[in-house]
């Protein structure tokens, strides 16, 4: 049966089984790398995503609940093919080591500053807890959030 | 003979008459003075061991669920604690002498275990569950007093509690207590083993299980009679101890649930009694095992799971919707698969769940939205929030899912209820 769904404000019309967690249909069917499968069960964030602007692991979201929902994913915060602030900070801070939880850190990151645009340090660091990093690049990642929210440029 | 008004105004003048005496009488009977603060150097010496011995009795009150805030220092205080006659502050009780118990010499604290009245004479509200604490001996509350003592003081300024009129007004506790503190202590029943009676003494006194396991009634005690039938805490269930789930709980699986929150048979600790099993980690095991042997003694131990453990598992839920089956398959058994009893994360088959067989739906409602978090050095379950993962109309269809599939109790009537609570 097929399923539709609105990723990063395009539709697409999905043959799969309505089980299948939206991860796999993000990276399998719609080629969307951003997201990347960690763990499958819903602990260490690197899968993710936006589901109506709320940060959300699609890892454990079945197909056949994402509904009329909007989904948003680390390809769709790009502005005119362009890095976003928040994306340009990561880079700039080079807030990665082996870079694979980057995506879900960028999603959960985008999601606290458009709900809170200074948080404090403490504010960043509840927020960001459920997404895991193994790296320990977890100073740069916060850096990086701090400079977007504050809009800092780059360091000379 | 005098007139009718006049009467009547004598009678009411004696009502009222009777009545102020009965008010100042309870005043004057649960009066207690304030007890001059004590410098620090006023205390008297603790050893190591008893202060060792008396952070394993604070871990068996679990001291700090109340006593620390989220981001708050150890011991002092803070947590906002939701009654339903308003919000109480828990009281910071690190040694600091200006916001803390500093100045409180062992007699000050033995009163306010004991008593439930603070170290200026002041009524403490029955939140702090003094109830329970009477119960707790001299030297253990001693001993738990060298223990706080030897905790770096805190300055911490607490808020004020926001609590409706009147019960806002302090004195109006010692009328409460007049009805429902006993400061008798535990007699030995010699018909029990030693181990029994030790479990009592520390579920009945600091352990508090009756704090939320028994039910409380309009001005909030607990109804003597009905110790253990289950009681509500923060808005979940806490379960009866006295006709313990379906299943059998052995004195072994009710240890291990209790020092690690997870055992095989039953699953996990999620709300509050997370909190309480994070604290007892830090008891000693003799001490938790004789907690479970009480607690398995309340009750008959007769009854036996309907089905085993997987047959859940195998079952169609015959009136279920496509979308709801297929929710269930990607979202919840990739862990809860039943295969072989425990899936990834210790998640364990919810045919072995006490809360998919309770008579509501708040701990299912509450694990599905919030999850089971894991906490620092304890490796436990875990279970991931499902909080805009699923909507809410698709959490309410698998609460319902879940009740059908793995139990056969009637459908529950509180789902959408409960899952409103969450979002005020």
């Amino acid at each position: 049966m097929p399923i539709a769904i609105n990723v990063n404000d395009k539709s697409h019309v999905i043959y799969a089984e309505p089980s299948t967690p939206l991860l796999y249909i993000l990276r399998n069917e719609l080629a969307l790398h951003g997201p990347r499968f960690g763990c499958g069960l819903g602990q260490c964030g690197a899968c993710t995503v936006h589901v109506d602007g709320r940060p959300t692991f699609s890892c454990i979201l079945p197909l056949a609940a994402v509904g009329e929902r909007k989904i948003t994913t680390l390809e769709g915060l790009l502005e005119d093919g362009k890095p976003n602030k928040l994306q340009q900070a990561f880079i700039d801070e080079q807030a990665a080591q082996c870079g694979y939880c980057i995506s879900g850190m960028v999603m959960r990151g985008q999601a606290l500053l458009r709900a809170n645009p200074s948080p404090t340090d403490s504010e960043i660091r509840n927020y960001m807890r459920p997404n895991l990093c193994r790296c320990g690049t977890h100073a740069a990642i916060l850096r990086a959030i701090k400079r977007a929210a504050t809009g800092q440029e780059k360091r000379s | 003979m005098p007139s009718r008004p006049t009467t009547i105004a004598i009678i009411l003048a004696a009502v009222l008459a009777a009545g102020v005496l009965l008010v100042a009488g309870g005043f004057a009977w649960t009066w207690r003075p304030a007890i001059a603060p004590i410098a620090d150097n006023e205390r008297p010496p603790a050893d190591e061991q008893t202060i060792r011995h008396g952070a394993e009795l604070a871990a068996i009150g679990y001291c700090n669920s109340c006593h620390q805030a989220a981001e708050g220092k150890p011991y002092a205080g803070g947590r906002a604690i939701s009654t339903p006659f308003g919000t109480i502050f828990s009281s910071n009780i690190t040694p600091d002498a200006e916001t803390g118990i500093g100045g409180w010499s062992e007699a000050a604290f033995q009163r306010a275990m004991h008593e439930g009245v603070d170290r200026t004479g002041r009524q403490l509200y029955p939140a702090f569950p003094y109830d329970h604490f009477t119960k707790a001996t001299d030297d253990d509350v001693r001993t738990l007093y060298a223990f706080l003592m030897s905790q770096p003081p805190v300055h911490s300024v607490i808020r004020a509690n926001a609590l409706e009129f009147p019960l806002n007004f302090r004195p109006m506790v010692a009328g409460w207590k007049i009805l429902f503190l006993r400061e008798t202590s535990l007699q030995q029943d010699d018909s029990k083993s030693p181990q029994w009676n030790r479990g009592r003494y520390l579920a009945e006194g600091l352990g508090h299980c009756g704090g939320c396991h028994t039910p409380r009634n309009i001005l909030g005690a607990e109804i003597k009679g009905s110790a253990y039938v289950g009681g509500t805490a923060e808005g979940w269930n806490a379960p009866p101890l006295n006709s313990l789930a379906v299943q059998k709980w052995t004195i072994d699986q009710i240890t291990e649930y209790l020092s690690t929150g997870w055992t095989r048979w039953h699953g996990a600790a999620a709300g509050p009694m997370a909190i309480v099993t994070q604290s007892l980690a830090q008891a000693q095991s003799e001490e938790v095992r004789a907690i479970a042997t009480y607690i398995a003694s309340l009750s008959s131990q007769t009854g036996t799971a309907p089905e085993n453990a997987t047959s859940g598992d195998n079952k169609q839920v015959a009136k279920a919707s496509a979308e709801v089956a297929a929710i269930f398959s990607g979202a919840c058994s990739n862990c809860h698969d039943g295969r072989d009893g425990i899936g990834p994360s210790k998640a364990v088959s919810i045919a072995l769940s006490a809360a998919v067989r309770q008579s509501g739906s708040a701990n299912v409602v509450r694990v599905i939205i919030e999850g089971i978090q894991p906490v620092p050095g304890m490796p436990g379950a875990y279970m991931p929030s499902f909080d805009n993962v699923l909507t809410d109309q698709q959490i309410a269809s698998l609460a319902d899912y879940v009740r059908a599939r793995y139990t056969n109790e009637p459908q529950w009537k509180d789902v959408r209820q409960e899952i409103a609570k969450m979002r005020q």
